[in-house]
């Protein structure tokens, strides 16, 4: 075996690599499903992006927390949340993570420091400057991530979070994840500055732009500015540059795009086949190894989507109840 | 000229009517023309769910697609509009207010008053509401208790096609600001609607069945359940009149009172929170100023008290049923109807 060039031991990458496989199957199976009919509401997929929750999560553990956006299914997966409660989730079912009463676009799990998916977009960033302060306050060297989109990224929300997240020096990173469009809006158009990390300097942090379907550039990059959070040098702004393989939601015709835009994208910014490549080449893992994972993957969503399906609906009573703690 | 439309087209045609009438009148929204600032198709989106397609191609930079930035947009809207346009500007899901309200219910809502009665605020700021569509909690709400409590605003909620179109043209041509709000789970639905421009003027409710028995107050979506309840009374022999609000801030007392001082009872059905709600209010007014008439108990049907669930089987449990509104009907008839207690 070649000596491992990775900043990752073995494990480490395979482990990786099956997160972001089980992100992408994960999605890829709600694609076919909701075209079935079979999934309620609105649906955001992640697929395409999965090497930026990845890289990222892998520096985080489950005291550290993080408030996601509205395509939440990679960050969830990534954190540690089960896939069978997500499936369940997304079918509406009493054995989701909410469930049932959230649907994909609410999905949490506290205990995994997901602090959940959430509908109203920039609305994570400031809840996760309490998070952190929460940290700092207890002196458990935790630390924030919030993610938000590049359209998102113009919420006052957002704004307001980064200065205060700066003047009160929390361990917060927040991690722009700008795959080029809001709904159908080119992100050209509606972020007003060149780049990310000018935002970021303008608010008194540093600022860094990765390849976000590298995943290794994610890891590094995440890694040195989550470690200097986490020593109390305060937050910091990451960009990962990334694609979106499908519609906004699912039902999205996304004539918005070039011609041949996906298939281009597909083709070469894949960013499971780049780390894929990455590591067989290097000789690290072998080809038999991924495809091993590839099986397991797959069998674990098969299982969750027949877990799901066959899950008790929430029932009458469940309408009124955890509307408060006590009433 | 009329032809069956849905209230989708409807409202597109509103828009479509005042911006070729008055040159002031300007359209903003997220994605509301869609694929701004991308290489693909102009106009790709129309709007979330389309309403606004097709208008981008009439009237060209009058149509505004925005950053995500609520605040800003909705505040300049009302800037504008203080300034002599007639902005239009869509909040996609009235939920959203949660990030701008400010500037609605501290700006716009103030102006007027605050100022001595020296400024105009024609500004309508139109999005969807309500329940059924499994969009979760944040997605799905009918805050229209919240606007119509603020002084200086007014607030429409129309149940079809016709009273959309109509209501939207007087909404852009009042000097007020007015709070839009457009039920999702009622944009399919077609009805007969003139190709011409009208109006129809605030504070007008519609009665859209006569009867004798009881009177059954409602707006939106839960209207079409309370005709469903009507419809299935009848065959016991009650005759409900069905009360379509259509504006409510300002609110027609005049209609409610007349038809409750024949009836004698009153149900108000109301897709929002039990709690300060429409139903509340028209309650405690009636109980007011039609005590003497009353045979029975006022009945209120609301959603609970809950967020709205996502899971289909308990979001069809949230929104008012014809069932429970022919519920309340039969307990205001009932013996007991006069102590009757809201389950
Ligand atoms: C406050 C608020 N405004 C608007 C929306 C509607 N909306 C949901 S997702 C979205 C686009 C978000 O784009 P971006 O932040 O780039 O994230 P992406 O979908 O690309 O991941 C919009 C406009 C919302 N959910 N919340
Ligand atoms: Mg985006």
């Amino acid at each position: 075996m070649a000596q491992n060039p990775f900043p990752l031991g073995k494990d480490e990458l395979l482990k990786a690599y099956r997160t972001m496989r089980t992100i992408r199957e994960f999605e890829e199976r709600l694609h076919v499903d909701f075209a079935k009919g079979d999934i309620p509401g609105f649906v955001h997929l992640y697929a395409g992006e999965e090497a930026c929750a990845t890289g990222i999560m892998m520096h985080l553990n489950d005291n550290d927390r993080i408030a996601s956006t509205h395509r939440g299914h990679g960050h969830c997966i990534a954190k540690g949340v089960d896939v069978h409660a997500m499936m369940a989730e997304i079918y509406g079912r009493s054995t989701g993570a909410c469930r049932g009463k959230g649907g994909s676009m609410h999905i949490a799990d506290l205990s995994k420091g997901m602090m959940g998916a959430n509908g109203i977009l920039g609305a994570g960033a400031p809840l996760i400057c309490g998070a952190a302060l929460a940290a700092k306050v207890r002196g458990d060297r935790g630390v924030g991530i919030t993610f938000v989109g590049d359209g998102a990224s113009n919420q006052g929300t957002f704004l307001e979070s980064l200065n205060l997240a700066a003047v009160w020096n929390l361990p917060v990173v927040f991690v722009v994840e700008n795959n080029g469009y809001a709904e159908s809006t080119a992100m050209e158009w509606a972020v007003s500055c060149d780049s990310y990390v000018d935002r970021a300097t303008g608010f008194g942090m540093p600022g860094v732009t990765v390849d976000g379907t590298d995943f290794f550039a994610v890891y590094e990059a995440a890694g040195e500015i989550i470690r200097r959070a986490r020593d109390g040098g305060g937050p910091a702004l990451l960009e990962c540059n990334m694609v979106r393989f499908y519609g906004h939601f699912e039902g999205d015709a996304q004539t918005y795009r070039a011609k041949g835009e996906l298939e281009a994208i597909r083709a070469s910014r894949d960013c499971l086949t780049i780390l894929s490549e990455r590591v067989i080449e290097a000789g690290v893992i072998g080809r038999d190894e991924l495809q091993t994972i590839d099986r397991e993957v797959n069998a674990l969503i098969e299982d969750a989507v027949r877990a799901a399906k066959d899950a008790p609906l929430p029932v009458a009573e469940d309408l009124l109840r955890d509307v408060y703690v006590s009433y | 000229m009329s032809r069956k439309i849905s209230m989708k087209q409807a409202i597109n045609e509103a828009l479509d009517l005042e911006m070729r009438r008055d040159p002031t009148v300007i359209v903003m929204g997220e994605d509301i023309v869609g694929g701004t600032g991308a290489q693909g198709e102009e106009d790709a989106w129309g709007g979330v769910l389309g309403v606004t397609k097709g208008l981008y191609a009439k009237h060209g930079d009058r149509l505004m697609d925005t950053p995500l930035s609520e605040s800003a947009y909705i505040g300049a809207a009302i800037g504008a509009a203080a300034c002599g346009l007639r902005p239009v500007a869509e909040l996609m899901f009235l939920d959203f207010m949660g990030v701008c309200f400010d500037q609605i219910f501290n700006q716009a809502a103030k102006f007027r008053y605050m100022f001595g009665g020296k400024a105009e605020t024609p500004v309508v700021i139109r999005g969807m509401v309500g329940a059924g569509f499994r969009a979760a909690a944040q997605h799905s709400q009918m805050l229209t208790p919240l606007f119509t409590h603020i002084p200086g605003l007014k607030v429409v909620c129309p149940s079809n096609a016709y009273d959309a179109k109509g209501l939207l043209i007087q909404s852009i041509r009042d000097n007020d600001p007015v709070i839009f709000c457009e039920h999702k789970n009622l944009y399919g639905l077609e009805c007969e609607v003139p190709a011409e421009s009208y109006a129809i003027p605030f504070g007008e409710a519609n009665v859209l069945r006569d009867g004798d028995d009881v009177t059954i107050v409602s707006y939106g979506l839960t209207v079409h359940r309370a005709m469903e309840a009507a419809t299935a009374l009848a065959k016991d022999g009650t005759e409900a009149e069905v009360i379509d609000l259509r504006t409510l801030s300002p609110i027609d007392w005049d209609t409610i009172i007349e038809s409750v001082e024949r009836t004698g009872r009153l149900v108000v059905v109301d897709e929002a929170h039990p709690r300060c709600n429409l139903a509340t209010d028209i309650a405690a007014f009636v109980g007011q100023n039609a005590f003497g008439a009353l045979k029975a108990g006022i009945q209120m049907v609301t959603a609970p008290h809950t967020p709205v669930p996502f899971a289909p089987s308990l979001e069809d449990l949230y929104v008012p049923s014809a069932d429970s509104i022919a519920g309340a009907v039969r307990r205001t008839l009932s013996p007991k109807g006069a102590r009757s207690i809201a389950a």
